[in-house]
């Protein structure tokens, strides 16, 4: 049997009774296009939080103190003194898979100018900082490794802090800044980086050496963290044991002892956050291909109707040379007709509704062309599964009874 | 005469069927044979077997028991897809209530028996169809959808769609029994018409009025041909129609 004439066949079937094939499309249209949708949303969050995460500096690690104990007591945070200038030294001088080091200390406090006064917090770092947390200069310009070795007194100050200690728009540089009793001379000012993905305001900061904090603001001999930057994404895990066997190492720990450290990377923190947003997507997309289960319930339910209104006709069509095979061709390709072409205008829809997501709503989204051809691949299936019980029904169809079923 | 090929033969055709623990005999040894240009009209009541006998005569049932040979292939034997091979490329079915596809042009529903046949290609089965509604006089009305047509003209179509395949046999099936007797007697006349032009058609019917048309008569009863008789000189449809009273005013 010649295929092209059965699809004409099936094509002038539809065109018969045009509402009906119509209506039963809506369920595989209202179907994919909720898939396409949902898939869209989820993908854009995803890659808005791969964005933000990368701005942050993607290959970023995180060395912290931690799990120190003395005497079997654990100790808190804040009183974990295990990471010195000595660990950072030996990080920076002896890895292979870092591209940049910088010690932390933190301190807060209040910052005054003449009259106007800001609270915020001074991060004592080296130049290398700038590159690992994706920082850049705006105006002025970064401290160097002299000004680390004469623990100079200077920093340079985020966009939020510059708004609130020089209103007015007056330049800050050259200024000096009380912190607590130290005064700094600003030197430059922070590109702004806007909010991070957890709210927390990434301009609401001042950078300054490390020695000047540790020495004249904390007076303190140990680091309050470490942070590196790897070679690339894939030698962050690489990078993370070389850390941790340099630090065992330095800190001279038993074999069978706990690290007295703790490693993070934003690989860990990227994970985390797109499992959540992998959830929201799975559900999401269960709902949407649970309707499109329903439209293709719909179209069998149509077809089974379809091939009793039209018994008739399939006697007919048996009586004049059709095979059961031809029939069980009609009826699939009428139902692989209407669900793919359900899946087209479900695509377009889908398309449609993600744009308006994103307009009204402001979401972001981000259609995937996997999605696209998943759906359309959903189709066929679903014309092929649901359409060849009442297929097989019309083509079992005996003629005689057929032809004269009132 | 010249004696004509032969189209159709069937010995001692028996068909049972089984309806819970009886058993009915629907057809108890029929034989005949029917030659090229015959017009058969087959009679008998209902229950006579007219229909099953018509039902294997299209290829659409077969016998329990007894031969059949339809131009020389022995259907008896064959499968479902070769039964269905053979009604598309010899025999033409006009059914009594014409089942013609609905909201679909004359043209389209002659055209029909083509698209089962892979071997033809789109111009030469609309070519074809066109012809064969010209041959019933329904020239005019080619892209006329079948539910803007009357009883006759629909019947018309329905003859139109029996030739187009250019069938050894045309098989009707009560091809008058829905219409009024003067659409009745102008579908008569295009059966004759084509009888003249050398076709070869079985009417089924049972309307005993109908015999004195066609060139032969078997006239069945309880599954047994109980007449078998040539008629040497059919009556004309067409004068019969004439003399009817006109019903155009």
């Amino acid at each position: 049997m010649n295929f092209f004439n059965l699809f004409k066949i099936a094509v002038k079937a539809l065109n018969r009774n045009k509402l009906r094939a119509i209506l039963t499309m809506l369920g595989i249209i209202i179907g994919i296009a909720a898939v396409i949708c949902m898939l869209a949303i989820g993908q854009g969050s995803k890659d808005s939080i791969k964005a933000q995460i990368s701005e942050m500096g993607s290959n970023m690690i995180m060395i912290h103190p931690g799990n120190m104990q003395r005497g079997g007591v654990r100790q808190s945070a804040d009183d974990m003194q295990t990471l010195k200038i000595a660990d950072y030294e030996a990080l920076r001088e002896r890895t292979a898979y870092l591209a940049a080091v910088s010690p932390m200390v933190q301190s807060s406090g209040q910052l005054v100018v003449g009259n106007n006064n800001w609270p915020s917090s001074i991060h004592g770092v080296a130049p290398e900082y700038m590159d690992i947390r994706k920082l850049s200069v705006e105006d002025g310009e970064m401290f160097t490794e002299s000004d680390i070795k004469s623990a100079a007194k200077v920093c340079l100050i985020g966009k939020t802090v510059a708004d609130n200690l020089f209103p007015g728009g007056t330049n800050p540089i050259g200024r000096v800044v009380r912190f607590g009793k130290i005064p700094l001379t600003v030197i430059g000012v922070l590109k702004s980086k806007g909010t991070n993905s957890m709210g927390m305001d990434q301009d609401d900061v001042v950078i300054a050496p490390y020695t000047t904090v540790m020495k004249r603001v904390l007076a303190v001999d140990y680091l309050g963290s470490i942070f590196a930057s790897a070679m690339s994404e894939e030698m962050t895990d690489n990078a993370i044991d070389e850390i941790t066997r340099l630090l065992r190492d330095n800190h001279r720990l038993q074999p069978d002892a706990d690290d007295d450290f703790e490693i993070r990377s934003q690989q860990e923190l990227s994970e985390m956050m797109n499992s959540t947003s992998d959830m929201m997507t799975v559900l999401l997309t269960c709902i949407a291909f649970i309707s499109l289960l329903v439209g293709g319930i719909g179209i069998m339910n149509m077809m089974y109707v379809s091939v009793t209104e039209r018994t008739r006709e399939i006697g007919l069509r048996m009586s004049i040379g059709a095979r059961g095979v031809d029939i069980l061709m009609q009826f699939l390709i009428e139902a692989i007709i209407i669900s793919v072409a359900g899946g087209v205008i479900g695509v377009m829809t889908g398309c449609v509704a993600t744009w308006m997501v994103s307009a009204i709503a402001g979401w972001p989204t981000a259609i995937m062309a996997s999605s696209i051809l998943l759906s359309f691949a959903v189709c066929t299936i679903t014309g092929i599964f649901f359409g060849w019980v009442p297929a097989m029904k019309a083509s079992n169809l005996d003629p005689i009874e057929a032809i004269r079923y009132e | 005469m010249m004696e004509q090929r032969e189209i159709i033969r069937i010995s001692d055709l028996r068909r049972d069927f089984k309806v819970g623990e009886e058993t009915v005999h629907a057809l108890r040894g029929v034989s005949f044979t029917i030659r090229k240009g015959e017009f058969v009209t087959i009679m008998g009541t209902s229950g006579s077997g007219k229909s099953t006998l018509l039902n294997t005569l299209g290829c659409l049932d077969t016998p329990t028991s007894g031969e059949y040979i339809l131009d020389g292939a022995r259907v008896r034997t064959m499968g479902k897809n070769e039964r269905a091979r053979l009604r598309n490329r010899k025999i033409g079915f006009v059914f009594q209530n014409y089942n013609l596809l609905p909201k679909t042009s004359a043209i389209e529903n002659v055209e029909l028996p083509l698209l089962y046949n892979p071997e033809i290609s789109a111009a030469e089965r609309r070519e074809r169809a066109i012809k064969s509604l010209i041959a019933v006089g329904l020239g005019e009305r080619l892209n006329h959808k079948s539910n803007q047509m009357s009883g006759g003209q629909q019947q018309r179509v329905a003859i139109a769609r029996a030739l187009v395949n250019d069938p050894v046999i045309i098989l009707a099936d009560e091809a008058t029994g829905n219409l009024d007797t003067r659409t009745s007697f102008s579908v008569l006349v295009l059966f004759q018409e084509l009888y003249r032009k050398g076709r070869t058609i079985i009417f089924v019917t049972h309307n005993p009025e109908l015999a004195a048309f066609s060139s032969r008569n078997i006239v069945l009863r309880d599954g047994k041909i109980i007449s078998d008789t040539l008629n040497p000189s059919p009556a004309s449809a067409k004068e019969m129609l004439e003399s009817l009273p006109s019903d155009d005013d």
